[in-house]
């Protein structure tokens, strides 16, 4: 779901298909039939932008026909806990939850938290969704205290436990809802619920697979959250062929998570400091934890020390908070998005892009390209002259003269890169699995590895400000620059094993996150990465053969934490720690030797008894019980119900996308009450419902991969192997759509939405085909958007149809939905162009308010204040 | 003798004068777990340093290769079908869909290959004329249609030389180019090759061609070199899915007939062998496919024999004629003695 | 959208409802619709295809080697003309024949090696002797006979004052046993090119095996004869006159039967630019034909105006030949068509069986 693996991911596919001659149903929900639909058993159509009404609609089926994993869904879920007597529900509140605070179209939580628990969230949430607050709960779940004072009913009948308020809020997600909502005909949706229950419980486990399908919206996170809730109602998490797999975007994009390029993240997902908020590490560690947290995430101190240690090396000391004060500090909204508007505004004057090609690959490329038009200098470090580097002689802006190559006032520096086969480092891939690559050939020419590049900026930066007195270069000054170099090259191993962890005392390398300190005494540059170079081994190398060691192959490179293969894998076993059957048993309690063992690592204290009960008063792991599989959630459950740590709800509900041809079934709330929408002059959005003109972009347009290419092209459309075999750009249309609007096979067509004009070849096909959303008829439009302005084969780049909204919890672009026109011919060129769009946005009466108004409940209005417009 | 130019062959090699040689190998491509990747077409490029073949939009669904030829030596057909496949839902129930589109593409596809000079095999080895677009008609073929389409299936095949027991580019190759490795198969020797362009014709499936600017006949080798270092050919070692398996040939066919046996029990009725019968026109392939529908859909002839076959009467045919052509002499002579 | 447009969509679409939903399509493109009120014996056939598209690779042979075909079949046919001049001792007949017979040989070498994508390796050619390859068989008949036309069209051009040299004695001495082995040669010369089409998968040469050596042996021995006349005065043509008879009568024979024997690769041959070209080859050859045994005796002018139609006739029925083949593998449907027929235990749609009903 959201996922086209077999074109994607057509390596990874091959353990799909294995899977299926094994016996595995394969079902792909999807708006298109794809390659992956072709090889699977079924292909249920769905509207871009409604799975969540799709998941809801499968808790409804499932807790309505009491289809749950009862005994697992009771013991390891917080099912049982009672939410507080001030929460109410979108169903009581329209589409909102308590808490809504129109002001700021963002949430205060405290009327969410369970009855008898503490109040752990200051309520700030305006704070947490200028800063994406949500994505910093990546390794450790959002803090939670006092857990044992919380109110449960292991009954589950309580009115107010989590399993009731869940029920309610599914209730009206019928099986007619959903047809209704995502287009998806009853039949179908029914036989997919009977099948992955039937694929459920104690003897079956079934798995679901996710990539930026589901990611790419408004409501992102959220989709993943229902797809878990789903999961753990049928049991079907830290089980083996059970979970929920997250398809990465491309090589190590997990890795570069764990270790962030984000800007509210510190390596291991720990929160990057708030300015004002925390003003020193103990106003930062209480933030980051509650108060004798149950669990592992307590420790997080030792893992937050263990990074300034490695940071700054012999300056952090106890003394000085182990240089906290050092390091930059947020306040407020600095992610991407937000950076490239402030480059049209005028306040940011430089920008490095490595490995990035945004003047294609990102939403609105237009904005992007715009904005490094307005910078004093701008880095490019790819493997060939991308469109990001060539974007102000040749971009789309040139011919419509918006960028005048003369007067364009950015200066580019492009450095040649060197490719996956000329350095040498790890990969860390969607199993969290680290795999390490040696380098095949020497790179040419300037060619340097990033690891090489930032080694000497650093170091040079280092030499250039080492006299200065300037307090504010004092991080630099005081930052251990001290890795290994063979030559001239730094050490790609000495890097991994400092990632990994070191006893500073004996210059021992650490083998477990365990064993990190909060006394300075350790020090690691990834605390969920320590062990990764245990024994002095490099773990992420071991290439041992399959059929040389157990069926989860333990010794072919190293996953995080601690080689586990299988996350919160206690779950496999039941209560008494005994496999909930002999077909799916995965780890289990050996009372003989007092340990926990099996094919994997176990994800527990190795020798804590399943019956064990901590010790009043017990912080931390100690705290944790025999059985709470989820160590490092608070309360060591699995989360149905999230009183905190998201911005916008405990509970996935279904939002419209921002550009919808509908109303919200549902909810008088049509899209995400907390999405970001940066409503500005030159991020205009296309009118959707209650607004007015939604029938001037009538079609549901989505944007997805090829795999002939790779996302912005950089590294495909450059190599003729692979040009040749999608030479085009192409829309896929529906016979039914291509008859509506008169479009040929092959012939020339350009889609259109308030943001530009693209011009394709289009491509009529069954695979595409029209769905029945509530009384109308919704056509759903598909581009790959591999194309741009430089390369073997060119093409308008499709990104630019998309305008920039984010969702509030982790600021991901809602570039998978949009609405948009599709005409026959050739687009308008130059002035032409510009004069169209001008009289399309007048004609849909778009403003920069239009879309801002995210608030839509019955009597709840909230308006987005329209931005500064462009110059 | 005749079974030197068609029928059943024991042992290919050692008919071609290999003495102690390997057993035969060969591909087994099963279509039926092809998920179109065309990583077999890229990694044979890198591999052989095959040119592309043009960059050009055919609209064959996914396919813009459109054939083997002397620059494509792995080929993966796609193709879409208003039928269902197995028991396989494609979804299409219960949606407002009109009448299916694919008779008005298939013509605007195939319009635009009529255009070209030859036909449209020149795909694989040379890019159609620019001027070879379609005529814009619109949906022609159903504007009038009524009905909805229920029914969808993708097929998708990586095609390949088939290295025939009784190869006809092999036979009719003038220069002694074209030879029987030890391992069975077919390869060109390109420095022998004079490009007489006879094997083209000769090839009863329409693999082998001419590369322009070079002149001289190209086809896959089955990665002669590999094969000679032990490894396996580029385009099955590049398979995520093992749709193309390569092995001794014997071994393959028992393969191939117990995947056979599998489809057929779950339901795959129309699953069939093409290319592993011994006794067909050919002798059978060296490389061989499971199929999911007829071998013309796919584009493969569905009864190809070797033009040596008949060979004998031809020459016999020849003969006769050569003599009325010489008795037409001796009237001449006679005829007209002074 | 045009008729034909129509009819291939109405087609498709029916196919596509029976055809057990099979991709099926209609290749009977505009291109090759029949000629002037000619009615198409094969009616328009449905059948599966992938996207229309060719199941064989067109030929890469040009026009050159249908060129080939006639200068080569020249050659044998002037050989022999020469050879009965010479043992009847008609000189200038002799020598036109000979010096034809080079001329065309040289002819038809250099369209077969500037044909080769790799012109500089035809020597190539003589690396092996393989049977199974009509064109390695050919290159060795062409060979032998090339040696046995060069000596006598030397002898004939050797100037009268260096008769006297031994060379010359000696040219003039083998020219004659040298002239009878290229006579001898040549019905392999003028058969085999036959074979070289035959023995290949385009539909359009390999189904017309039985027939064709006979409609290529009689237009060789009608260009030849055709050539003699020409070339020599009424006085001296008999032997070409009788030679280029019997020839063009068997052509006209032998192609008559082929059409009639032909299955749907008939249409290839009807149709398009190949049928006028094949009808105005028949009136040629025909034309030739009454001339030659009528009034070629008695003027010299009828005599060449024969001579000249036998060589157009004979020209054209190659070009017929060779392009009608071609277009057989341009359209999938004659590879597809009669292999599914043969597959379903029927034979190919011939006039005689009425059409294909499919």
């Amino acid at each position: 779901m959201g996922s086209n693996m077999a074109e994607a991911h057509p390596v990874g596919f091959q353990w799909v298909m294995e899977a299926k001659a094994r016996g595995a149903r394969v079902i792909h929900i999807d708006p298109r039939f794809t390659r992956t639909s072709a090889l699977a058993d079924s292909h249920v159509p769905i509207r871009a932008g409604t799975d969540i009404a799709f998941l809801g609609g499968v808790i409804n089926y499932l807790l309505q026909n009491g289809q749950e994993f009862r005994e697992y869904v009771t013991a390891y879920t917080n099912a049982s806990f009672v939410v507080g007597e001030e929460f109410a529900d979108t169903e009581d509140l329209d589409g909102l939850f308590s808490g809504y605070d129109p002001e700021t179209a963002s949430y205060d939580r405290r009327t969410w938290r369970f009855a008898g628990g503490a109040g752990e969230d200051p309520g700030d949430g305006s704070r947490y969704k200028e800063q994406s607050e949500a994505l910093q709960s990546g390794s450790g779940g959002p803090s939670l205290s006092n857990v044992d004072g919380i109110e449960r009913d292991p009954t589950l009948t309580h009115p107010r436990c989590v399993f009731q308020v869940l029920k309610r809020h599914y209730a009206r997600y019928t099986p007619e809802m959903v047809e209704r909502v995502c287009g998806t005909p009853r039949a179908q949706f029914l036989d997919v619920c009977q099948a992955w229950t039937a694929n459920s419980g104690r003897e079956r486990t079934g798995a679901l697979v996710y990539s930026v399908g589901w990611t790419q919206h408004s409501v992102a996170a959220q989709y993943i959250r229902a797809g878990a809730i789903v999961q753990l109602l049928l049991g079907n998490i830290g089980r083996p062929g059970g979970g929920v797999y997250a398809l990465r975007g491309h090589a190590s994009i997990q890795g570069s998570t764990d270790i962030p390029t984000l800007f509210n993240l510190l390596p291991g997902y720990l929160p990057m400091p708030s300015a004002g908020v925390h003003p020193d590490l103990a106003a930062y560690l209480d933030d980051l934890r509650a108060e004798c947290q149950k669990g592992f995430w307590y420790h997080a101190d030792a893992y937050f020390v263990s990074l300034l240690k490695e940071y700054f090396g012999q300056h952090a000391t106890a003394e000085n908070d182990y240089g906290f004060g050092l390091l930059p500090a947020i306040n407020g909204d600095h992610g991407t998005y937000r950076t490239v508007m402030d480059m049209i505004d005028g306040k940011v004057s430089g920008y490095f892009l490595v490995g990035q090609n945004p003047a294609v690959g990102s939403a609105h490329g237009k904005l992007q390209r715009l904005g490094m038009a307005n910078l004093d200098w701008l880095v490019v470090r790819d493997l060939t002259m991308i469109e990001s580097a060539t974007f102000w002689k040749d971009g789309p802006e040139v011919e419509t003269g918006e960028i005048v190559p003369e007067t364009c006032r950015t200066e580019v520096f492009f450095f040649p890169a060197a490719s996956h086969v000329e350095k040498e480092g790890t990969f860390t891939q969607t199993q969290r699995m680290l795999q390490w690559r040696e380098k095949a050939v020497e790179p040419k020419g300037d060619q340097r590895s990033e690891l090489s590049f930032f080694y000497h900026l650093g170091r040079k930066l280092k030499d250039r400000l080492a006299a200065s007195a300037d307090p504010r270069d004092e991080p630099v000054q005081k930052l251990a620059w001290d890795y290994a170099v063979d030559g001239d090259e730094p050490s790609a191993e000495d890097v991994l094993r400092r990632i990994g962890g070191v006893d500073l005392a004996t210059g021992r390398d650490l083998s477990a996150y365990t064993e990190l300190k909060a006394d300075g005494s350790t020090a690691c540059g990834c605390w969920i990465y320590c062990g990764v170079h245990a024994d002095g081994v490099n773990q992420a190398a071991r290439r041992k053969p399959h059929d040389e060691q157990g069926p989860y192959e333990k010794e072919w490179g190293w996953t995080w934490p601690a080689n586990r293969r299988v996350l919160y894998n206690r779950a496999s076993a039941d209560l008494e720690g005994r496999p909930w059957s002999e077909r799916k048993k995965l780890v289990w309690w050996d009372a003989g030797h007092g340990e926990w063992t099996g094919d994997d690592v176990p994800d527990f204290p190795p020798t804590l008894p399943p019956d064990h009960v901590p010790e009043p008063g017990a912080c931390g792991a100690d705290a944790l019980r025999g059985d709470d599989p989820f160590i490092m959630q608070a309360d060591g459950k699995g989360w149905l119900f999230a009183p905190n740590g998201l911005v916008d709800g405990p509970l996935p509900s279904h939002y419209e996308p921002h550009e919808s041809p509908v109303r919200n079934a549902l909810y008088g709330q049509q899209g995400n009450p907390t999405r970001k929408v940066y409503a500005r002059k030159d991020n205009p959005a296309n009118p959707a419902p209650p607004e007015a003109h939604a029938d001037v972009f009538p079609y549901v347009l989505t944007a997805a991969r090829l795999t002939e290419h790779h996302t912005a092209g950089g590294m495909s459309r450059q190599l003729p192997y692979l040009a040749e075999l999608q030479p085009e750009l192409t829309v896929e249309v529906s016979p039914e759509l291509a008859r509506e609007r008169g479009l040929a096979h092959l012939g020339l067509a350009h889609v259109v939405t308030s943001r530009a004009a693209v011009e394709a070849r289009v491509v009529v096909t069954d695979r595409m085909a029209p769905l029945r959303v509530e009384d109308r008829i919704v056509h759903q439009v598909w581009m790959p958007y591999h194309w741009g302005s430089s390369g073997l084969v060119r093409g308008d780049v499709v990104n630019d149809l998309f305008g920039v909204v984010v969702d509030p919890n982790v600021f991901i672009q809602e570039s998978k939905v949009a609405t948009c026109d599709v005409r026959s011919g050739p687009r308008p060129r130059g002035a032409d162009l510009l004069r169209m769009l001008a009289d399309l946005r007048a004609r849909a009466g778009i403003t920069p308010a239009t879309g801002a108004r995210v608030a839509t409940a019955h009597d709840i209005v909230h308006t987005e204040a329209a931005g500064p417009e462009a110059p | 003798m005749t079974n030197r130019l068609s029928g059943p062959l024991e042992d290919v090699a050692g008919d071609a004068g290999h003495r102690d040689h390997p057993a035969r190998v060969g591909f087994f491509t099963d279509t039926s777990v092809c998920i179109g990747c065309k990583a077999c077409e890229v990694a044979c490029k890198e591999w052989n340093a095959v040119p592309d073949d043009g960059f050009d939009l055919l609209g064959m669904s996914m396919d813009n290769s459109g054939m083997l030829g002397a620059n494509t030596w792995r080929h993966v057909a796609f193709i879409e079908q208003a039928r269902p496949l197995g028991a396989q839902q494609p979804g299409l129930d219960g949606l407002p869909t009109g009448p299916s589109g694919l008779p008005a593409t298939d013509s605007a596809v195939a319009r635009r290959l009529q255009g070209a000079p030859r036909g449209g095999s020149e795909l694989g080895t040379s890019p159609l004329p620019d001027d070879a677009v379609p005529v814009d008609l619109g949906m022609p073929a159903f504007a009038a249609d009524t009905g909805s389409r229920t029914d969808l299936r993708w097929l998708m095949a990586s095609d390949v030389c088939k290295h025939c027991t009784h190869a006809g580019c092999l036979d009719v190759c003038p220069t002694g180019a074209l030879f029987r490795t030890e391992f069975g198969t077919v390869v060109v020797q390109q420095d022998v090759c004079n490009g007489c362009g006879y094997c083209v014709s000769a090839c009863p499936y329409g693999v082998i061609d001419r590369r322009p600017n070079d002149g001289r006949a190209q086809k896959c080798t089955l990665c002669y070199d590999r094969l000679g270092d032990g490894l396996e050919p580029a385009c099955a070692k590049a398979c995520p899915t093992q749709s193309i398996q390569f092995g001794p040939l014997d071994e393959l066919r028992e393969r191939a007939d117990r995947r056979l046996a599998q489809l057929h029990g779950l339901g795959v009725g129309e699953a069939r062998l093409y290319g592993r019968d011994p006794d067909d026109g050919v002798g059978g392939d060296g490389a061989f496919f499971l199929l999911l529908d007829e071998p013309e859909v796919y584009g493969l002839p569905p009864d190809p024999h070797v033009p040596t076959r008949d060979a004998p009467a031809m020459w016999r045919g020849a003969g006769a004629a050569a003599a009325t052509f010489l008795l037409a002499g001796v009237a001449a002579l006679w005829g007209t003695r002074r | 959208m045009t008729r034909s447009d129509r009819d291939r969509a109405g087609a498709a679409k029916s196919a596509a409802d029976q055809g057990a939903g099979h991709r099926a399509q209609l290749f009977q493109g505009g291109r090759h619709r029949p000629g002037r009120g000619e009615p198409t014996v094969v009616p328009e056939a449905t059948f599966a295809s992938y996207y229309g598209r060719p199941v064989l690779k067109a030929p890469v042979w040009e026009w050159k080697i249908a060129a080939y075909l006639f200068t080569g079949g020249l050659a044998a046919g002037s050989s022999v003309v020469a050879a009965a001049a010479d043992l009847t001792g008609r000189r200038r007949l002799r020598r036109g024949g000979w010096l034809g017979a080079l001329a065309a040989l040289l002819a038809s070498l250099w369209f077969l090696v500037s044909d080769l994508g790799r012109p500089e390796r035809f020597l190539h050619m003589l690396r092996v002797a393989k049977p199974t390859s009509p064109m390695s068989v050919g290159t060795w008949l062409l060979t032998a006979f090339g040696a046995g036309v060069g000596v006598p069209a030397l002898a004939e051009l050797v100037p009268r004052r260096w008769g006297r040299t031994r060379a010359a004695r000696l040219l003039r001495a083998s020219a004659r046993p040298a002239g009878l082995w290229a006579a001898l040669t040549a019905p392999g010369v003028a058969s085999y090119t036959a074979v070289l089409l035959s023995h290949t998968a385009v539909p359009g040469w390999n189904e017309v095996h039985r027939e064709l050596p006979f409609v290529f042996t009689g237009s060789a021995a009608a260009s030849g004869g055709g050539f003699g006349m020409l070339a020599a005065p009424v006085a001296e043509a008999g032997p070409a006159r009788v030679f280029a008879a019997v020839g063009a009568a068997q052509e006209l024979v032998a192609a008559r039967v082929m059409e009639h024997r032909m299955g749907l690769v008939g249409e290839a041959y009807r149709t398009g630019r190949v049928g006028p070209a094949r009808r105005a080859a028949e009136l040629a050859t025909a034309a030739g034909l009454a001339g030659t045994v009528l009034v070629a005796h008695r003027s010299r002018r009828a005599a060449v105006l024969s001579g000249l139609a036998l060589l157009t006739g004979s020209a054209l029925q190659r070009y017929g030949v060779f392009a009608a083949g071609v277009q057989t593998t341009k359209d999938p449907r004659y590879v597809v068509v009669p292999q599914r027929e043969r597959l379903s235990g029927r034979t190919v749609g011939d006039p005689a069986l009425g059409p294909i009903d499919r």
